[in-house]
């Protein structure tokens, strides 16, 4: 799998990440040797394998509907890095 | 011999006759730190004066007479991404390094705290848990205590040296693909990753959730035994955790291997092996044998495919996992003054990680993406089903699998650190362990012509710690391996 410049770009994007272009050309020639190792798997038929997404069979588990303490808002907000009265305050997110 | 050389079993053992007190091995592992750390670099965070503290205070009890745990007033060291309350947890990245002081416990902490271990640090890691030599760290790198040229492994390189430097007695790591054995091999220590769902995950850091598990890494497997003890359970909190009862893991020690059946995996002696590697663990193997047990040649066939497909998972479920590292509620935020929400996140996130973490993320991302998530990630999870598979029919034929945990002993500092895919390749006798959520265990088996440690590999069926802990014992039991001390003490 060869990744170009533009996967790279495309990748970014989802990924959220935005990188210097000479990090781009880094990128895309290690992750196409890394997807190119990894194209090893097509030799494997799993035709007629179920995909494994967890190693031991679990059900889903709900936990009771009893209230419980929540933390203070103080603490929940003790790590933020911008803070307006008792919330988070972050960039503009819909246009105004 | 120093008291912070002691085992925690042995210290109990004064502890218990008043021969020694909490804070003299307190002060004996702090003093050692002060003697060695500058030159190994284990621990990212010290907590000497609350470890004093915490001491005085299982002193005291102890001299009411109050009943303890065996572990109560013992040395012990965390991964620096296992979140403890009050005290900076990192994961030895720039995104974590400053506002990201967690508000609760990790489970195991709680756990720690009502046996009364004493906390003496927070150990380094690769970042994120990514590497398999702790040179991601974006702090520093930690040396191997045996040959500082060489890294201790990783991704918990920092609680592995700092138990083979005596720098604490007892530590936590934690093993997604071999983030526990590999480092214990490097650096001559046991270390144990616990079966999927043994241990709760609560309050570690996620890397890659259906393979992250907490596990021990001690001076030997009695060690290795009380503190899976304490740190093993059914958690409310972890609804991947395992509602089973916890054993006392010391019991079965003494049980000895006659007639058990030892598998030699024949895959994992094939060409890319090092030759001292090869012979020591081959050695091991023989060693069982001559105890009565009974060695059987079996297969795991899809070895070859073990690390394209443990890379895909684990790289997607990171991909997935370290969305949440936006700069908006802890953590690293972009200083650059971005009025974009989609930017501001964007280049906190080119900043607050290294190239390790980012080229997993893009890697994760891609096998995840529209057109891309058959060939790689719906593939890969059906190969982990034949990799499952493997294991299930070679537990037909014997009880334990014996094997390298490593291909070759401790590199040196920057050798492979250029190259990722031959890093990754480095992980091939580890990462299927945590595919098929089975435990396993490295303790130190020999030295190289080089003077640096190898580790055996134990592996067992589910929830089969027991057994794995007891072939562990007989083996150790018959060499000095784990008694002897790195250079740099």
């Amino acid at each position: 799998m060869q990744i170009s410049l533009e996967d790279v770009q495309k990748i970014e994007d989802l990924a959220r990440l935005e990188l210097t272009d000479a990090d781009r050309i880094k990128y895309a020639g290690q992750l196409s040797a890394i997807l190119e190792y990894f194209d090893k798997l097509s030799e494997v038929d799993t035709s007629s394998v179920p995909p494994m997404s967890h190693p031991l069979d679990l059900e889903n588990i709900l936990r009771a509907d009893d209230p419980g303490e929540s933390l203070a808002a103080e603490i929940v907000l003790a790590n933020a890095p911008d803070r307006t009265e008792s919330c988070f305050r972050v960039p503009v997110i819909l246009e105004q | 011999m120093e008291l912070c050389e002691y085992t925690a079993h042995e210290l109990w053992r004064l502890l218990s006759k008043r021969q020694v007190s909490s804070r003299e091995i307190v002060e004996s592992v702090l003093s050692r730190i002060q003697r060695v750390e500058d030159r190994v670099g284990a621990y990212i965070r010290l907590m000497d004066d609350m470890a004093l503290a915490q001491a005085d205070e299982v002193d005291s009890l102890r001299a009411r007479g109050e009943p303890l745990s065996p572990l109560a007033g013992i040395p012990i060291a965390l991964k620096d991404n296992i979140c403890t309350t009050g005290i900076p947890t990192t994961c030895g990245s720039r995104m974590l390094e400053l506002r990201h002081t967690p508000v609760y416990d990790a489970t195991v902490v709680s756990k720690l705290k009502r046996a009364r271990t004493v906390l003496v640090g927070k150990t380094n890691m690769d970042e994120f848990a990514m590497g398999s030599s702790t040179e991601n760290s974006a702090f520093f790198t930690t040396r191997n205590p045996w040959q500082l040229q060489c890294v201790p492994g990783g991704t918990s390189g920092g609680s592995a040296a700092a138990v083979a430097a005596s720098e604490t007695v007892l530590a936590l790591g934690s093993d997604t693909g071999g983030s526990v054995r590999q480092p214990a091999s490097f650096c001559s220590v046991v270390g144990l990753k616990p079966t999927y769902g043994r241990v709760s995950r609560y309050g570690l850091v996620a890397h890659a959730s259906s393979l992250d598990q907490i596990g021990p890494l001690t001076k030997d497997v009695t060690d290795c035994a009380l503190l899976l003890h304490v740190i093993s359970g059914h958690d409310p909190r972890d609804s991947t955790s395992a509602e089973r009862p916890v054993p006392d893991y010391t019991l079965p020690l003494h049980v000895g291997v006659k007639g058990l059946r030892v598998g030699r995996p024949r895959e994992y002696f094939g060409t890319g092996l090092d030759q001292d590697v090869h012979q020591a663990v081959e050695e091991a193997i023989r060693s069982l044998g001559n105890q009565g047990a009974e060695i059987v040649e079996v297969s795991l066939p899809h070895t070859e495919y073990a690390i394209a497909d443990y890379y895909i998972i684990c790289m997607a479920e990171a991909s997935s996992n370290l969305g949440r590292y936006d700069g908006l509620k802890y953590g690293y935020r972009t200083a650059a003054a971005e009025q974009d929400l989609k930017m501001v996140v964007a280049k906190t996130r080119s900043e607050g990680f290294g190239d390790e973490v980012k080229r997993r993320i893009m890697l994760g991302t891609y096998a995840l993406s529209a057109g891309y998530y058959d060939a790689y990630y719906d593939k890969a999870q059906r190969v982990r089903m034949l990799i499952k598979r493997d294991y299930d029919n070679a537990f037909q034929q014997c009880d334990v699998l014996a094997c390298p945990v490593s291909p070759f002993p401790a590199f040196a500092v920057g050798e492979k650190i250029d190259d990722p895919l031959k890093m990754y390749l480095a992980d091939i006798y580890t990462v299927t362990t945590n595919l098929a959520g089975i435990p396993a265990m490295s303790i130190p088996c020999g030295f190289s012509k080089a003077g640096l440690p190898i580790g055996l590999q134990l592996k067992a069926p589910l929830f089969q710690e027991e057994l794995l802990l007891r072939v562990a014992y007989a083996f150790e039991s018959s060499t000095d391996h784990h008694l002897r001390k790195p250079s740099v003490v």
